[in-house]
């Protein structure tokens, strides 16, 4: 018992610490990036404490209700947005022995978890009564539904080359020409995530300079403070599982001693590259983005199956 | 940038959107290795050129009250108040002098929008720009600032640049170094 509460308050902390690190993190590199110096003086050193002082504020600001929102819906929508990234993180390795649940079917969980993400989305789009959210709402629910599909047919890739469905067996078999025979369906994972998280290039359903801020627009306070968090915890996820499903996760020098600093380590780099396609890149236009989900990356994630499917049953004995 | 130069005319080849995509990325990594050009303004003082026109600062002992800059202000914005004193002679039999004694003399930065006209109409240097600029007020009427203020800035003012090499003497040089007049030749 007092197990299964030592870990859970382990997922609480690496939930509230990790999402505020990638974001301070976005803070800096983005600035640099723009020729900027970014926060400065919150706490100190290089405003290391900007988003503790976002929290502050936030924590300060009236919570309002539109008159005609659908009240129980509207106020339940952030957790519902936040929660299932914190059950997702629940089950990611960090090494063999590093995890919070070790489910069997880790892969299938955390991917069913973070999709429950997207009726916050929803709930928040359609309860708003406004029609920027609504617009919103709708572009997220269309974006999250094509990118899911090449999503999953990416993992199911790594699923079958390893033969397990569960994350520290994926990582367990996976082995350095992973890198270039699952380099497909490794792009189209990264792709799909960043277009889950409704990240630029794929933030259309946010686009503040057409629909304000999407399903977000009627939100205040804390709630609002909640949807950001779950955007930022919704980086973490996805980085540490792209580093555990197509970069080995804990392999690496010493991985008996540093295996979670590998894991950790790995998931920053995916997390900073993620940054990185949000500065360079331009918004795609909603046509756009359909297009290269069905044109593309389906496809692309079909033919990536159908090699690791071919493989492994020339493989097999 | 230079080496994707067109001809006029020539229209712009279309290389794909990768290229694209990869020179967007490359161009941000390059903004993140250099450093960057922010001017922490609070903690470190800005660099201004000896020219900067930030306050204009009064040398009262030069002010002769002559006026010309408030006449010749565009907006009205230098007051000036000063009265005639009489000297004593100063030998006997001497005649009395009188001399002007400047009593106020403001400036509204409300106001002033920095031509710079009274500086430069100053017969005796009595005014001067100074680079100092960190005189704002909560109150718009509080920018009305007394010769005690304007000759506080005084040494804020900078040292005039150095003349361009192989130009004329400056005014005073040159008057000094003029030889004297002699006296006319009588005609006998």
């Amino acid at each position: 018992m007092l197990e299964v509460v030592l870990r859970s308050l382990g997922v609480l902390a690496a939930f509230l610490v990790l999402p505020l690190v990638v974001g301070q993190t976005e803070h800096k590199v983005m600035a640099h990036m723009q020729g900027r110096l970014g926060p400065m003086y919150a706490g100190g050193f290089h405003g290391w404490a900007q988003l503790v002082a976002d929290g502050v504020k936030f924590v300060q600001k009236e919570d309002i209700t539109p008159r005609a929102a659908d009240r129980w819906v509207f106020k339940l929508a952030p957790a519902v947005a936040l929660v299932p990234y914190l059950v997702a993180l629940a089950v990611i390795p960090l090494s063999a022995t590093v995890v919070a649940a070790d489910v069997g079917a880790g892969v299938l969980f955390v991917l069913a978890a973070s999709a429950v993400g997207i009726l916050g989305l929803l709930m928040a789009g359609w309860s708003s009564a406004n029609k920027y959210a609504l617009l919103g709402g709708m572009r997220a629910a269309a974006q999250l539904l094509s990118y899911e599909l090449p999503l999953v047919l990416s993992v199911a890739s790594v699923a079958l080359a390893a033969g397990t469905v569960s994350l520290t067996g994926i990582a367990d078999a996976w082995h350095p020409l992973w890198l270039v025979w699952q380099l497909p369906g490794a792009l189209v994972f990264l792709i799909a995530a960043v277009a889950e998280l409704q990240r630029p290039p794929f933030d259309m359903p946010v686009a503040d300079s057409e629909i304000v801020m999407g399903p977000f627009t009627e939100y205040t306070g804390l709630r609002f403070a909640f949807f950001l968090l779950s955007e930022y915890a919704g980086i973490v996820v996805m980085s540490l599982l792209f580093a555990v499903l197509f970069l080995g996760g804990w392999r690496g020098p010493f991985s008996g001693v540093l295996g979670p600093v590998w894991t950790l380590l790995k998931g920053a780099l995916i997390s900073v590259l993620i940054i990185w396609l949000r500065v360079s890149w331009p918004r795609l236009r909603e046509d756009q983005l359909q297009r290269l989900a069905w044109l593309v990356l389906v496809p692309l994630a079909l033919a990536q199956l159908a090699l690791t499917a071919g493989w492994v049953v020339l493989s097999s004995p | 940038m230079t080496d994707h130069q067109h001809s006029p005319g020539d229209s712009p080849k279309t290389n794909g959107f990768i290229p694209g995509l990869i020179k967007g990325l490359a161009t941000t990594a390059r903004t993140l290795a250099t450093p960057s050009h922010t001017a922490e303004y609070p903690d470190v003082q800005p660099h201004l050129p000896p020219r900067t026109r930030g306050v204009i600062a009064l040398l009262e002992e030069n002010c002769t009250s002559c006026m010309l800059c408030a006449r010749e202000c565009p907006d009205w914005c230098i007051y000036i108040d000063s009265h005639k004193e009489t000297l004593p002679a100063t030998t006997e039999g001497g005649r009395e002098r009188q001399r002007n004694v400047l009593d106020r003399f403001a400036i509204d930065f409300s106001l002033c929008m920095y031509c710079g006209i009274c500086i430069e109409v100053c017969p005796f240097d009595a005014l001067h720009w100074s680079p100092e600029f960190e005189y704002a007020e909560l109150n718009i009427l509080d920018l009305l600032h007394e010769k005690d203020r304007l000759g506080e800035w005084m040494p804020t003012v900078p040292a005039p640049s150095a003349l361009d090499p192989r130009s004329a003497d400056p005014q005073e040089v040159a008057a000094a170094n003029k030889p004297p007049r002699t006296a006319p030749e009588r005609r006998q």
